[in-house]
């Protein structure tokens, strides 16, 4: 079995990461064990470190331009219900693309760079962050809408006040949804523009270095249950009253 | 770089079906590699999960536990898993499929915990009152009520796992992936052709458990089954479609 990664080979062709920290004991490095402390200490800082920013760098982006468009999206098919249908269909088709294959499909129009994987990552944010925000609008119950309608709030004032701040808990959900996902699809980017942590994992598979793919995967995993986390704190902290209505109940 | 990419154009989704049409053994040899991949791991992942899953909600059990571990399954990054597979098991199908399995197995289990806990207490008790055995509570009461839920669960995790078999390819474990994964054998039409059959995979899978919740569904519980139309989306966005 071989491993032919054409795009790595932008990459130097040898294998400068099959190395350890000068002066320490490589034994393991040299056996390529399932895993190497010695080297995930020697390559923190030039191999991991740098990816692990880069990958937090494309979820954010990603997750970022995918809430602007689908928040947009929902605000629109919220208030015009014809809208739902073919955003949501143009979504779900989206998803349904294998990831290794969309990315692959935007080479030609975008090349080998970090357009297409954003591109691509946007494009798997939008049916989760779109379902959930426009759920989360739609569950806000009539007669607490009818009530501030009653109060004299405009349409604006309405959406701020009452629909958004009731619509959170479905939006954040969504977010948390979104982030983990992307930052298991920007791993899988990698295997087109040699960015985050895709990229050790790639180069670990097509030199045949264990440490290094599953170092870096297990980094990967670390980072998405982090993120998940942060995510549902976050979320505790900005809807403090769902916590307490479920507390009475 | 080693391949040029294709260039794309509009004719190329036409050429994806001619390469179909053109290479129906690989299609259908990489076809059949692919439903024995995501096969096995589902039939190893239901097997564990849903006895599991069903276990614990009937003893009320291991809440914390049951929840929680779909959260964490699907923050798992497939890749990652895979990698990591293919560290314990070495290159080849079971590392593919361990992973599918770990990733599987969250989305099983907690959707029949919650399937079974949450059925009403009362409906419990009164089959408590008619003289009926724990076994026979779980069997005949718990078991068919939680079905639609446990089902959910269920065709969620086909999909995934059918498109998540698609990262097989990157680590040579064969299937609809392997075609993907190589563009420079079977050009931008080959990866869409592939990219088409995984899709409608993904469907036929979700299609077919569901004709399996109809086919194991008392008569008398069949009424919201009526329609029964594979959404790829439902169970993935979680929140939004409950």
């Amino acid at each position: 079995m071989s491993f032919e990664f054409g795009l790595l080979a932008a990459s130097p062709p040898v294998i400068p990461n099959y190395g350890g920290p000068p002066g320490g004991s490589h034994g393991c490095i040299a056996r390529n064990g399932t895993f190497c402390w010695d080297w995930v200490k020697g390559h923190w800082g030039d191999v991991l470190q740098p990816r692990l920013l880069e990958h937090l760098e494309l979820t954010v982006i990603a997750v970022g331009i995918g809430f602007a468009i689908a928040f947009s999206a929902a605000l629109l098919a919220h208030r015009r219900r014809w809208f739902e249908t073919p955003f949501g269909a143009f979504s779900a088709f989206l998803y349904t693309i294998p990831s290794l294959a969309l990315f692959q499909l935007l080479v030609p129009f975008t090349g080998l760079t970090v357009v297409t994987i954003e591109i691509g990552l946007v494009g798997y944010t939008l049916l989760i962050l779109f379902r959930n925000i426009l759920e989360g609008l739609r569950c806000v119950p009539g007669d607490v809408l009818e009530a501030a309608q009653g109060m004299g709030l405009t349409g604006r004032q309405i959406l701020l006040r009452i629909e958004l701040p009731l619509a959170l808990p479905a939006i954040s959900a969504g977010v948390r949804i979104a982030v983990v996902t992307t930052i298991s699809l920007a791993t899988v980017a990698a295997y087109i523009t040699p960015l985050g942590l895709g990229q050790p994992i790639f180069y670990g598979l097509a030199t045949d270095f264990t440490t290094e793919f599953v170092a870096t995967a297990a980094l990967a995993i670390a980072l998405a249950i982090v993120a998940d986390g942060v995510l549902v704190l976050t979320q505790r902290m900005l809807t403090p009253w769902a916590r307490a209505r479920r507390r009475t109940a | 770089m080693i391949f040029a990419f294709d260039t794309f154009k509009p004719h190329t989704f036409v050429d994806a079906f001619r390469f179909m049409a053109d290479n129906p053994a690989l299609m259908w040899q990489k076809t059949v590699e692919h439903l024995q991949i995501s096969g096995a791991a589902m039939g190893i992942a239901l097997l564990i999960a849903i006895p599991l899953g069903v276990w614990l909600g009937h003893i009320h059990r291991g809440s914390f536990i049951s929840i929680n571990i779909s959260n964490i399954g699907r923050a798992l990054p497939s890749l990652a898993v895979i990698a990591i597979g293919l560290g314990i098991f070495g290159i080849g199908k079971t590392n593919v499929v361990f992973a599918l399995v770990v990733l599987a197995f969250p989305l099983m289990l907690t959707n029949a915990y919650v399937a079974v806990d949450n059925i009403d207490p009362d409906v419990i008790e009164s089959a408590r009152g008619m003289g009926m055995r724990p076994h026979q509570i779980l069997l005949r009461i718990e078991l068919p009520l939680a079905l639609p839920l446990i089902f959910a669960g269920i065709k969620t995790a086909a999909v995934f796992v059918v498109a998540t078999a698609t990262l097989g390819g990157i680590v040579g474990g064969g299937g609809l992936g392997d075609i993907i994964v190589n563009q420079a054998s079977y050009f931008l039409r080959g990866v869409v052709a592939a990219s088409i059959a995984v899709a409608a995979l993904s469907f036929a899978a979700n299609f077919a458990f569901a004709l399996l919740q109809r086919a194991v569904t008392p008569r008398a519980l069949r009424k919201g089954l009526r329609s029964i139309e594979p959404d790829v989306s439902t169970g993935v966005v979680e929140a939004a479609t409950a």
